[in-house]
């Protein structure tokens, strides 16, 4: 009897919290489970954008650095595919692609094709005349030269601009409900007054945002080893 | 139902209904047309404007100071990294849950969106002003403030304005699920798709896209044309702030 009566109390508390619209750790504790199934559909989105992203401005920037006329004609062209709000773009390639993953990753992957390409273009152009005159008089052929000169000493810009694009996707991958491509946006959308439900869904995805950021951070310790002993003077 | 521009399949729809007002799926009022396209865009331009305002008062001053003094650098890099991993859903649904909703409150929520990137650019624009220039002014007997007004800020104009860009754009694409927050914008077909049907959302979609590109365009021409003469001279200058990003790469 009094055990019953501990539970309703218990039960009530609960209530007036949720009712009140307060933050609830207890009902998110219960309620996190909901929470993995986006969290991961998030993340599988983020990582295809980037990865797909990545395969597609890298090659256009090793093209574009060795035929200079396609610089300009490619940045206007993912200049635009930049600025279109991804809101929109869902929305004009339904009609296109229809609704589900496939719509979300296309216009996210335009949008990261700029951030990426400019970055690589921008790391190979930085590498010092004097190492590649070097490199060159070492006997490299120019393919030998890119990949294992240039290329590698690109690779902080080169990492500098998967960083930007992939905490901007993990952003911009909340808006991809709307092409019905679920993630943490959609759970941010199914209560959005809701103040526990906010913060988690929106804390999950900063938490994303900072996580990734940091892996691609160490990552480009780990690759670019020479970085580290110049940093101390 | 006759439309001009069947050819262009639900695009041609979307067209028709940016022109021509017919009667809402639910019934009752009309949807679409030009005069409820506008009635749309002005509160979607004024919520961004007001924003965008608030925002440059903001971080410009901020901004120009933390250059001209030379510190807190790492603190105008980071909070452009920060403001990028808070994705602007949340941002507004962290606003919506605990403030409420309403004009309010959305464009406190546009304006710390818009923050970051104009603090970062104009903390960039000033510490790449050339310090023999900052000098030459010093040694000519010019103020503190003589040379952020005269020297540093004309200077940086460049690239606070690529700053200003990317903000401008980016609220003006956030302004787009204002509906969420209760106010009605170019999103508002979007979020309620029953009352303007599927052509209505598609014709918000291609005005949002439109409106965000042509922004890009006006502030670009703005940013050149307040280029100071003597950056226009170096063909880098000319080229490199078309599509600007905040990179971390560009500070030194």
């Amino acid at each position: 009897m009094i055990l019953e009566l501990a539970q309703v109390q218990i039960h009530n508390r609960t209530d007036t919290c949720e009712s009140n619209n307060g933050f609830c750790p207890d009902w998110i504790a219960d309620h996190f489970g909901d929470y993995v199934h986006p969290f991961f559909q998030h993340l599988i989105l983020v990582g295809l954008t980037v990865a797909i992203g990545f395969a597609i401005s890298f090659t256009l920037a090793l093209i574009a650095y060795r035929r200079r006329w396609l610089i300009n004609p490619v940045t206007q062209v993912t200049g635009i595919l930049y600025t279109i709000p991804s809101v929109a773009a869902f929305f004009l390639l339904l009609p296109i692609t229809g609704r589900g993953t496939d719509t979300a990753l296309v216009a996210l992957v335009s949008y990261v094709l700029l951030i990426i390409f400019r970055n690589v273009l921008t790391g190979l152009d930085n590498v010092p005349a004097e190492t590649k005159d070097a490199g060159r008089g070492m006997g490299l052929t120019a393919n030998q030269l890119l990949w294992r000169v240039e290329v590698p000493l690109a690779l902080p810009e080169i990492m500098a601009g998967l960083r930007i694009a992939t905490t901007t996707t993990v952003g911009l991958a909340t808006l991809a409900f709307f092409a019905g491509a679920g993630g943490l946006g959609e759970k941010i959308f199914s209560d959005i007054t809701y103040k526990s439900n906010v913060v988690v869904a929106g804390g999950l995805a900063v938490l994303m945002a900072a996580a990734l950021d940091g892996l691609i951070l160490l990552a480009q310790k780990a690759i670019t080893p020479w970085t580290r002993a110049v940093a101390q003077p | 139902m006759t439309t001009t521009f069947a050819v262009l399949g639900e695009f041609g729809d979307a067209i028709d209904f940016i022109f021509n007002s017919r009667e809402s799926r639910l019934g009752g009022a009309q949807v679409g047309g030009l005069g409820q396209i506008w009635d749309l865009m002005w509160p979607h331009l004024k919520l961004s404007g007001a924003a965008m305002g608030i925002a440059c008062l903001i971080s410009i001053p901020i901004g120009l100071w933390l250059g001209h003094i030379g510190k807190g650098g790492f603190l105008a890099i980071n909070v452009s990294n920060v403001g990028r991993a808070v994705p602007s859903l949340a941002l507004i649904a962290f606003f919506v849950a605990y403030l409420g909703v309403g004009f309010l409150n959305l464009m406190l929520a546009l304006v710390l969106l818009a923050i970051p990137p104009i603090i970062t650019n104009t903390y960039t624009g000033t510490r790449q002003v050339d310090r023999e220039t900052v000098d030459a002014a010093r040694g000519m007997g010019m103020t503190g403030a003589q040379i952020v007004r005269r020297v540093e800020l004309p200077l940086a104009l460049p690239l606070i304005f690529g700053g200003i860009r990317i903000s401008a754009v980016n609220v003006i694409a956030t302004a787009t699920i204002a509906p969420l927050a209760g106010v009605t914008t170019l999103g508002d077909p979007i979020i309620n798709v029953n009352t303007y049907g599927d052509e209505g959302r598609l014709a918000a979609a291609l005005i949002v896209a439109l409106l965000a590109v042509a922004t890009e365009l006006a502030l670009g021409a703005v940013q050149r044309a307040v280029t100071p003469r003597g950056l226009k001279l170096t063909p880098a200058g000319r080229r490199r702030h078309r599509f600007p990003i905040t990179r971390r790469e560009a500070i030194p």
